[in-house]
């Protein structure tokens, strides 16, 4: 494996007054697509807020390219080339699309450059560019969607953190999205770390999986190989194995903390 | 009997951009914090102690007043919010709410401390002085169709920032996603202070604008009374909302004071708000929620 982008050492964090976090460690080789799966509540949305910088860890580092940025503030990571896309896109409303692009490249000041990567973004989602003059409010889920993820392009980042990006998309438009997710991965190199409640369709994605459970990392691998694991299977992959009465599920279940 | 209308109508709209300016203050740190800053009408007054400080006491001209009243305000405005309203935040509102008033109070304790500022009411001089322009049968003064000419230069410089520039796109963005702001890694806690600055500095610029009309004292922030029921009209949370109210609570009330019995001039503003509430819940231009998941 080549050399992490980013590390989590047994970062712990607080969502609310609740620990979400119990000491995840993981490791984002460069150039990879690298998933955390987990139900709801165990903290993925968490691990990815901290290392945003959205909150500060209690215990615990967070090392991009080496360097320790746990506790930075969010402007700060973003300047240092990690962008995060968060759950339920959260575009700017009443700004037009390419208003709303403009933002993501907030931090940058090589206009020649903006221009350039709105071209590229454009591309990607042909749509955008003929929405380009409407509000992000009045734009459909998905290709909200879209936007949230062309605008956090538009700052260049070395790495993507993608929350959901699924959530509430036809299975079709999911299809459309994770292939972009893909080509952006593939042509223009960046590392995508993403969070998914739709198991199959990221791990089919992923170099890299690590499965998330109440605040803790309870197994890895890469993505082929999780895919194959029993447990994954039942429990993310919803393939029922045949004979298992639900108390023994549970039980079995519990096994991994 | 028109120009009689004409001449009223002029002084509304003269007074009612003062009402828009410091309604405009009201609504853009509404929009950015989500709480009322109850102290613009003070910091319109302190504005206009600054305005004059330049003008009548070191005396220099109009022009380097307004810049200079302007720059300090926003100076003021920013300190504000770095000092007394950014550690608060994430408390109720109304712990916010309270220590803008208690702001207003200090600032106008403050004017009335300053030896050869409170003690004494001054006028501002303009270099339009008493000169009129004749229209038909009206004599408009120029005092006010130039605080009406300024006022419209302010907007106009506004909503260009606000369209235009980057910065003005990312306070706008703010006040709509302030978490994606974050993730964008758009300054949050700075764009605010600099919202901030920015309504004391449009207040300060309404000050100036009012200066030359009403008398510089200490009491004068209390017209902030009269700009909030303009903000409440225009819809509050609306820039342009502002400023038609303003507007619409100056001409009224100069209307009022002329053709209804004494008495009216002074409540009309609260009229009008009734009135459009009545019909418009959330006043002129006001947004509903339009956020789409």
């Amino acid at each position: 494996m080549t050399i992490p982008i980013l590390q989590l050492a047994n970062v712990e964090s607080n969502y609310g007054p609740v620990q979400a976090l119990r000491g995840v460690s993981l490791s984002v080789a460069e150039g990879q697509i690298v998933t955390v799966l987990g139900a709801n509540g165990a903290g993925k949305t968490t691990t990815l807020k901290t290392i945003s910088g959205i909150i500060a860890p209690l215990k615990g580092q967070v090392k991009f390219r080496g360097a320790d940025i746990q506790g930075h503030s969010p402007d700060t990571i973003v300047r240092a080339g990690i962008v995060h896309v968060p759950e339920g896109r959260e575009v700017f409303p009443l700004l037009s699309v390419e208003d709303n692009l403009r933002m993501g490249a907030f931090i940058r000041r090589d206009a020649d450059g903006v221009a350039k990567d709105l071209e590229a973004v454009f591309g990607y989602f042909p749509i955008l560019r003929e929405r380009a003059k409407q509000e992000a409010g009045q734009l459909s889920g998905g290709q909200q969607q879209m936007l949230a993820i062309a605008r956090a392009l538009l700052a260049r980042p070395a790495l993507i953190l993608m929350d959901e990006p699924s959530l509430g998309l036809s299975p079709k438009l999911t299809k459309e999205i994770f292939d972009i997710v893909v080509r952006i991965n593939r042509e223009r190199g960046v590392t995508i770390l993403l969070v998914e409640q739709n198991a199959h369709m990221a791990l089919k994605i992923a170099d890299f999986g690590y499965v998330l459970e109440v605040g803790r990392i309870v197994m890895e691998d890469t993505g082929a190989k999780l895919a194959e694991k029993d447990d994954i299977k039942e429990f993310y992959l919803g393939m029922k194995a045949a004979g298992t009465r639900g108390a023994r599920r549970w039980k079995k279940k519990k096994l991994w903390r | 009997m028109f120009s009689q209308f004409l001449q009223l109508f002029l002084a509304g709209v003269a007074q009612g951009c003062v009402y828009a300016l410091v309604a405009l203050g009201f609504v853009l740190i509404y929009k950015a914090t989500e709480t009322v800053n109850f102290a613009q009408g003070d910091l319109m007054m302190l504005g206009a102690f600054f305005g004059l400080t330049a003008s009548a006491i070191l005396g220099w001209p109009y022009w380097a007043a307004i810049l200079f009243a302007i720059v300090v305000m926003a100076v003021v405005g920013m300190l504000i919010e770095r000092i007394v309203i950014r550690p608060v935040l994430g408390y109720p509102t109304f712990t916010v709410v309270m220590i803008t008033i208690g702001v207003g109070y200090i600032l106008r304790g403050v004017v009335t401390m300053v030896p050869g500022w409170g003690t004494e009411t001054y006028s501002l001089k303009t270099p339009f002085g008493d000169a009129v322009l004749r229209f038909g049968g009206a004599v408009l003064a120029m005092e006010q169709l130039a605080t009406i000419a300024l006022t419209a230069a302010l907007c106009l410089v506004l909503y260009l920032f606000f369209r235009f520039a980057k910065l003005g796109v990312a306070m706008q963005a703010t006040s709509q996603n302030q978490l994606a702001a974050y993730y964008m890694g758009i300054p949050v806690q700075r764009v605010n202070m600099l919202i901030w600055g920015l309504a004391a500095a449009v207040a300060a610029f309404g000050g100036i604008l009012l200066a030359p009309v009403a008398f510089v004292h200490s009491n004068m922030g209390f017209i902030g009374l009269k700009a909030f029921p303009a903000a409440v009209v225009g819809g509050f949370g609306s820039v342009p909302g502002a400023v038609v109210g303003g507007l619409i609570i100056g001409v009224v009330e100069a209307l009022a004071g002329f053709y209804l019995p004494e008495g009216f001039k002074d409540i009309a503003a609260y009229v009008v708000v009734l009135v459009v509430l009545l019909f418009m819940p959330s006043g002129i231009f006001g947004e509903t929620a339009r956020k789409k998941v």
